[in-house]
């Protein structure tokens, strides 16, 4: 079990001692797995010592020192992640890099982290660095793992990862002090030394480099473990970008304070079936994954002779009616109890299996939110599914979702010796062991993220519900406030609307306002097949979004938000006044929405100035005239007379507790 | 963790790189009254990469299956390994390290990748059936000794994950490259490609390109490949022989070949762009 006395000895503070310490305490156990030509390799603890001793010792010999910075650069690879810890045990720091990288976006990190020496997966990646080489004047040598490929490149900067070991093990048969001076040098290293830089991907400017201590990867980790009570026995399978904190944590932090196992794909396109046969207990995706995997199972079931498909369709029921509860440990009847069991046997049991989830004991989603159905599929199989919010600056954890405590819409509690605050506009700040050192050479920034106390703007806008959970509502720069003093969270109103199927896009407008309103657009499958089905003609979207048996339906939807909001003391005062229903869809050849559908909000807000406009003086209806761009480049003109509705507002329910926000 | 087959292990031959492997000498083939291929000589030397172009119906196929042992020439001689023969059957030509791959894919569809690889193994499996049937002690031994060769090329080919699909629900370019697998399973000295890329898009064709001069540089295979692509024939190929019509017209590197006037009219049509 974690929380045993061996795994919390402080004085193993760092990533190398924690190796030797599990190199004697876990000798015989399985540390690392990879599946090679069809088989799964594996290495206990004390090969992984020697393994990453004999690459250190190597290592050294080609110069690497203390302070020097190695890019680690390619898939999830036991050697990568060896090399890892072999730069930290020398007083190096490891710079992992994502790997799909082009080489020109490379140059950046790898200039700004001043790279000495790079270990690299293979061919793909050596290449990619000597495209760029001429502008990297700093790094002088270059390992890589695979040697397919390269054995007629010249080899003066480039070393096989073999060869560095095999020179690391030559010198250390000449050499008896080479171990005891490796040794020295672990013993050196302290938990407030930095272990590892990690590059944010940064959707707006440069990448940041985020220096992380053994300090807070180490303590972050132990918390980690003791909360979903890890221990040696976990199984996880790594496969998430290196470069991603999230895999740098549960594959190398957690993997070596708890002693688990952690198993390296066969490659990139072979993952589910690698899951499959492992059955990880611990495991993490984000929320695509587990979508991807709920429509997987969904279209191979409509394939299913009928029998089966009755089969499931009638256990599904009984699971989403009790699974949850019996997962959390609720009251639940002998009988639904049994036909639960029943359904185990029959159906949960072979999907679990299926997707490789047989032995899991906690998966956790973050990265976005995801939709409450999918959510609930998961926890109704009986898989203990939960949400974290977490970031690079925070050594992942800020909250997580305790076992029983589970809400499709909030990220959990404070994870522990994290404290949580929310600021007066809103936005969430926390402070941890596991906040980050600073921003590597980037001391304006850091300034603006970190205060001088140890807090960290998330940049997220949340609110504390009553159960004490966080629930993330909106960036915080996107968070505005209406006339009367209310929080106008405009993405927190389009997501509501948004998880009905028949709403495809919303957009919110509030800030400044006397009141909140919004624009829809019909999602024209869904609504086009309601459509054929009740016997509805049309002839375009634009006919079909002004057709007053969809504005009744959407007038529900809204109904329904407008409830859904007054029972939340922050939000209430943010119900949608009044609607309508775009007459066109919004459409990124138009630049109302981004490449990657995301709307353009002050965009949208110049396009239909007159719209809006109309929303807030009262009027009902509004004639209207927009241009709009074919797929050809052609310019066109849609007129159309848009109606607006006024919507019911509820009382706030729940009495005013602004104050639960601390 | 990088095993790979070692060219030591290949089928000894004696014959060391650049020296002549194979040589066709004055080699006519008729069918009846249709001359198909008519008195050409060309060598292929171990190591290289050799090109066989020329128009449709230029006899190139033909060549490739005199070459291995499918067709017999009426005239000439063609020189293996220093020796002479004439006539050979293809699976003689197989056992002495000549594999091939098909312009049309021929595959076993409803077998899995991996037992299709398997079979290309079947000459170098040496236990006899009733051993096989038994599925236990030397014939499992043997079969895990070249099982673990077939997964060097899976791993080599990158084709672990369709490892266990039926070969007939592959894509047309994965179906390529696991007859290619199945071909590089009997660890051939020559091995000969019928339009490796034919029918592929783009993409499926760079990614067949690396592995071609990968396994002529990881393993040391002679490769003779059949191809109408111009830009892969000249990337790839050390030296291009060109057919026309059952005749040989030119034969050399490709830069030469490339500005040979006969070549130009009979096939090229426009000089290759640089």
């Amino acid at each position: 079990m974690a929380g045993s006395p061996v795994v919390e000895r402080l004085d193993e503070d760092t990533f190398p001692k924690i190796l030797l310490r599990n190199a004697v305490v876990f000798k015989d156990r399985p540390a690392v797995r990879e599946k090679d030509l069809g088989i799964w390799q594996a290495w206990t603890w004390a090969e992984v010592l020697d393994e990453i001793r004999a690459f250190a010792v190597g290592l050294k010999g080609l110069g690497f020192k203390k302070g020097d910075r190695i890019a680690i650069i390619g898939a999830n690879r036991p050697r990568l992640y060896w090399t890892m810890v072999a730069a930290q045990s020398l007083g190096g720091v490891p710079v992992p890099i994502y790997s799909d990288s082009v080489a020109e976006e490379m140059v950046f990190v790898l200039q700004h982290a001043e790279v000495k020496f790079a270990c690299v997966e293979d061919q793909e990646q050596v290449d990619k660095l000597l495209s760029i080489s001429d502008r990297l004047p700093m790094l002088e040598e270059v390992i890589y793992d695979e040697e397919r490929g390269l054995l007629d490149y010249d080899h003066t900067k480039l070393h096989s990862f073999e060869a560095v070991q095999e020179a690391g093990r030559k010198t250390m048969a000449g050499d008896a002090n080479a171990v005891k001076a490796w040794e020295a040098d672990i013993a050196a290293s302290k938990g407030d030394d930095i272990a590892v830089m990690l590059y944010t991907s940064g959707t707006t400017g440069q990448p940041k480099g985020v220096m992380l201590s053994f300090d807070n990867l180490v303590i972050s980790a132990r918390n980690g473990n003791r909360f979903d009570k890890l221990d040696e026995h976990e199984e996880i399978v790594a496969y998430l970008p290196m470069a991603w904190i999230g895999d740098h944590v549960f594959s190398l932090a957690q993997a070596y304070t708890a002693g688990y196992c952690v198993n390296c794909p066969e490659s990139a396109e072979t993952v589910e079936s690698d899951r499959r046969e492992i059955a990880p207990t611990y495991f993490f995706a984000p929320p695509r994954v587990f979508e991807n995997m709920l429509t997987h199972i969904m279209v191979r079931m409509e394939d299913a002779s009928k029998l089966k498909k009755r089969m499931f369709d009638h256990f599904m029921e009984v699971a989403r009616r009790v699974g949850e509860p019996i997962l959390n440990g609720e009251d639940v009847s002998f009988k639904d109890r049994l036909m639960y069991r029943l359904g185990e046997l029959l159906v949960y049991g072979p999907l679990k299996n299926q997707m490789g989830f047989t032995r899991l004991k906690v998966g956790y989603t973050a990265g976005e939110a995801i939709g409450p159905e999918i959510f609930r599929f998961y926890r109704a199989l009986g898989l203990n599914l939960k949400q974290l919010y977490g970031q690079t600056e925070a050594s992942v954890y800020i909250t997580m979702q305790p076992d029983g405590q589970i809400y499709g819409d909030t990220v959990g509690t404070p994870a522990p010796q994290v404290e949580i605050r929310i600021a007066d506009n809103g936005e969430v700040l926390y402070r941890s062991p596991g906040v980050f050192v600073g921003y590597y050479k980037n001391d304006e920034a850091t300034k603006n993220t970190k205060t001088e106390d140890g807090w960290v703007l998330t940049g997220d806008a949340g609110i504390i519900t009553d159960e004490g959970h966080l629930k993330i509502i909106d960036r915080a720069k996107d968070v505005g406030k209406l006339k009367s003093g209310d929080l106008f969270a405009p993405k927190y109103i389009e997501n509501k609307l948004k998880f009905f199927p028949n709403v495809k896009e919303v957009v919110a407008f509030g800030d400044g306002r006397d009141f909140a309103s919004v624009f829809v657009n019909i999602d024209l499958t869904a609504v086009g097949s309601w459509a054929e089905r009740n016997n509805v003609n049309y002839a375009s979207y634009q006919e079909l979004a002004a057709n007053p048996q969809v504005y009744r339906m959407i007038e529900e939807h809204v109904d329904q938000v407008n409830r859904d909001l007054s029972r939340e003391p922050m939000m209430a005062g943010a119900q949608i006044r009044r609607f309508l229903i775009l007459h066109k869809e919004l459409d990124a050849d138009d630049g109302e929405l981004t490449r990657t559908q995301k709307v353009r909000r002050s965009f949208i807000a110049e396009r239909y100035a007159p719209l809006i406009e109309a929303l807030y003086d009262g009027s009902t209806e509004k004639h209207v005239r927009t241009e709009v761009t074919y797929e050809d480049g052609r310019k066109g003109a849609i007129e159309a007379t848009v109606q607006i509705r006024d919507m019911k507002i509820y009382e706030p329910e729940g009495g005013v507790t602004r104050e639960a926000a601390e | 963790m990088n095993a790979f087959v070692e060219p030591a292990t290949m089928p000894g031959s004696g014959v060391t790189k650049g020296e002549v492997l194979l040589s066709v000498a004055n080699v006519s083939l008729a069918f009846g009254g249709v001359k198909a291929i008519t008195d050409i000589s060309f060598d292929i030397r171990k190591g290289e990469i050799r090109a066989i172009i020329g128009p449709n119906g230029a006899g190139k196929t033909s060549m490739l299956n005199v070459i291995n042992g499918f067709y017999h020439p009426q005239e000439g001689t063609i020189t293996w390994r220093g020796k002479a023969r004439r006539k050979m059957k293809p699976y003689e030509a197989a056992s002495q390290g000549i594999a091939r791959t098909f312009q049309n894919v021929a595959l076993f569809k409803g077998m899995t990748t991996l037992d299709n690889i398997m079979t290309g193994r079947g000459l170098a499996m040496k236990k006899n059936f009733l051993w096989q049937c038994l599925h236990w002690g030397p014939a499992l031994k043997e079969e895990i000794v070249h099982r673990h060769r077939v997964e060097e090329i899976i791993d080599f080919l990158e084709i672990q994950a369709i490892r266990k699909t039926p070969v007939g629900r592959l894509p047309y370019g994965l179906q390529k490259r696991v007859e290619l697998a199945r071909a590089l399973a009997m660890e051939p000295e020559l091995l000969l490609l019928d339009e490796p890329m034919a029918g592929m898009n783009l993409e499926e064709k760079e990614d067949m390109s690396r592995f071609i001069l990968d396994v002529n540089q990881q393993f040391g295979t002679t490769i003779a490949l059949i191809e109408h692509d111009m830009g892969v024939v000249m990337d790839l190929s050390d030296r291009v022989v060109v057919l026309d019509y059952g005749r040989k017209i030119a034969d050399g590197i490709p830069e030469e070949v490339q500005k040979n006037q006969d070549v130009i009219d009979a096939y090229l049509g426009v000089p290759h762009e640089e």
